[in-house]
């Protein structure tokens, strides 16, 4: 019990006196993760949006795969990067294998089937006469699809934060394509794993408790703003 | 020249003839009323007519110029509007709704704030701009649908069964304003509509339709009078309806002006006032001498134009200088030995016409 309080203790001191590298490791989690997260939302929006407004032979074979896609296992994901990454790989040339880059890379492919799963399904969950209504108040195609995308709104909100809070505790793609390099590549999760296997608990808990905060503000900001939008 | 003009209109979906229309033409300010039961080809027609169904054989011609040809369907569209049964309001504010339509041409912020306003007020609905439209009812949220499709102005106007979700009271008042905005604005209007009153007060013209046909096409009268055939008649109903003036009024009695010859209703209607009187056959009584004493307001002299036997009763078409329908017993017939071309006196009540404002 001793050891569980004295981390307890030790880990608030840690995060009330800022540690430097503590912060550090925090912020350059936000900054990968987020980026991952722009990039997944990009691609997975878009992609998304195209999949749920068009009829296609295959659709549903499509809808399955991006749905089995969300469940994607990181350290499978990790596992192909660092092979497409590895200095004789296809990609090796790039050099980019052990940095940052690697792990927005492999936090974009785990968050894009996510983003890209919830986005068809609040697009599916349109009615489908909206669709004509709006080209109907005379919208081009391209004005019509921003609209339903502004109509879909709070589920895309929710497929943005199942993105993010999908890489920035994920670890098996980080340690892998990162490799965990103390102030370059080091995020939260990878730091963690590190600090308790050394047996140095109060790092460990401080850095999980700004995961969990972490957590916590991103669905207090969803809550938030959903609620809002509900109350009106 | 028609504003809108339909030919050679089919859709097919999976094998089945989902809409077979030959032709079909709507004059410059026309309101023309769709109207036939559920499954019809109401909705398919005005969805085809307005260009956002892929699947369709035929051309639509708009002032002159065949859509997707020589007026582009991009075009075409930013010139119609579309209100459909459901109000599809977007998740935002009713001023944002109404404004949905101007944004979409990318008009002055000015511009689009007064017109919003404009319309809101047209509608009735001036205090619910800040309004969420998730709040509202469905009478609100309906007439936000419809200061939507106003808004921008259009010179083509299609309504899909607008009215059909609301409940009775609700309604009426919609209508009543829909009527007098048609009015105001002269907008040329298709609705569908499986309500026969509301087709009499709102629309011009009549199309009865039925799988995907047009089985009959014509002023409200002449199509409730005249059906083509039964299904039109069963659809229509199988009242007389008589086009009329009001003429004079006193003590609750109202004298109608139909055809040269004079009607007494029940109601309160302003002298020059258009009605709409609809009588049912049953209501109708035969005799060759009325007597004195009858309590019939109403008598008519005429002749007796057919007498069709429907089973139990007989129904005897007359022209009393307008047409008029009546169901009698074989015994009557039989009694007052009529025949095709004998003259007869038809008695009705005041009380037993069912009059629509026009």
């Amino acid at each position: 019990m001793d050891l569980i309080l004295e981390g307890i203790k030790k880990a608030f001191l840690l995060l009330v006196t800022l540690d430097r590298e503590v912060l550090d490791i925090t912020l350059l989690s936000l900054k990968v993760s987020g980026l991952a997260t722009l990039i997944s939302v990009f691609i997975g929006v878009s992609i998304g949006t195209v999949i749920a407004l068009n009829e296609f032979p295959g659709k549903r074979a499509v809808v399955s795969l991006v749905n089995t896609g969300m469940g994607l296992p990181p350290v499978v994901v990790g596992l192909f990067v660092t092979i497409f990454l590895w200095r004789n790989g296809p990609f090796g040339f790039l050099g980019i294998l052990y940095t940052p880059l690697a792990i927005i890379i492999a936090q974009s492919i785990i968050a894009t089937p996510i983003v890209m799963g919830i986005t068809v399904a609040a697009m599916q969950q349109l009615p489908r006469k909206l669709r004509l209504q709006i080209l109907a108040l005379g919208a081009t195609r391209l004005q019509m699809v921003w609209t339903l995308i502004k109509e879909a709104r709070l589920s895309l909100l929710a497929a943005i934060m199942a993105g993010f809070g999908g890489v920035i505790s994920e670890i098996g793609a980080s340690i892998m394509v990162g490799g965990n390099i103390k102030g370059y590549s080091r995020v939260l999760t990878t730091a963690t794993v590190m600090e308790t296997s050394r047996g140095n608990f109060d790092v460990a808990i401080a850095l999980s408790i700004i995961l969990l905060l972490l957590a916590y503000f991103i669905n207090l900001i969803l809550t938030h703003v959903q609620q809002r939008e509900r109350k009106q | 020249m028609p504003i809108l003009e339909a030919k050679g209109l089919r859709v097919e979906r999976a094998g089945a003839q989902l809409l077979d229309v030959p032709h079909l033409k709507v004059d410059e300010g026309e309101v023309l009323a769709l109207i036939g039961p559920n499954g019809a080809g109401k909705s398919t027609l005005l969805v085809t007519l307005c260009h956002l169904f892929k699947y369709f054989s035929g051309a639509i011609v708009f002032k002159g110029k065949p859509v997707g040809d020589e007026l582009p369907v991009g075009q075409y569209r930013k010139r119609i509007s579309m209100v459909f049964q459901e109000p599809l309001l977007f998740n935002a504010t009713v001023f944002e709704n109404v404004a949905a339509g101007l944004r979409f041409r990318k008009l002055e912020r000015q511009e689009i704030k007064r017109s919003v306003k404009e319309n809101l007020e047209r509608f009735g609905i001036g205090h619910l701009g800040d309004r969420s439209a998730r709040t509202l009812s469905g009478g609100e949220a309906q007439r936000t649908s419809l200061a939507r499709a106003f808004a921008v102005k259009p010179d083509m106007l299609f309504l899909d069964e607008p009215f059909s979700a609301l409940d009775p009271p609700t309604r009426e008042s919609l209508i009543e304003d829909l009527e007098r905005i048609l009015e105001d604005s002269g907008t040329t209007t298709i609705f569908a509509t499986h309500d026969r009153i509301e087709a009499l007060r709102l629309s011009d013209r009549i199309a009865v339709m039925n799988r995907g046909r047009i089985l009959q096409i014509g002023a409200p009268d002449d199509v409730m009078n005249h059906p083509a055939d039964e299904f039109v008649a069963s659809f229509v109903g199988v009242e007389t309806i008589l086009k009329g003036k009001v003429a004079g009024k006193k003590m609750g009695i109202v004298t109608v002006s139909v055809s040269g010859r004079e009607v007494a209703v029940i109601g309160d209607y302003a002298i020059g006032e258009s009605l709409i009187l609809c009588i049912r056959p049953e209501n109708v009584t035969l005799s060759i001498n009325p007597s004195e004493t009858t309590s019939a307001r109403n008598t008519f002299r005429g002749t007796i134009e057919r007498i069709v036997p429907m089973g139990l009763f007989h129904k005897v078409e007359l022209d009393c200088g307008f047409p008029l329908v009546s169901y009698i017993t074989q015994d009557a017939v039989d009694a007052l030995s009529l025949c095709e071309g004998s003259d007869v006196a038809a008695s009705l009540k005041a009380t037993a016409i069912h009059v629509v404002r026009k």
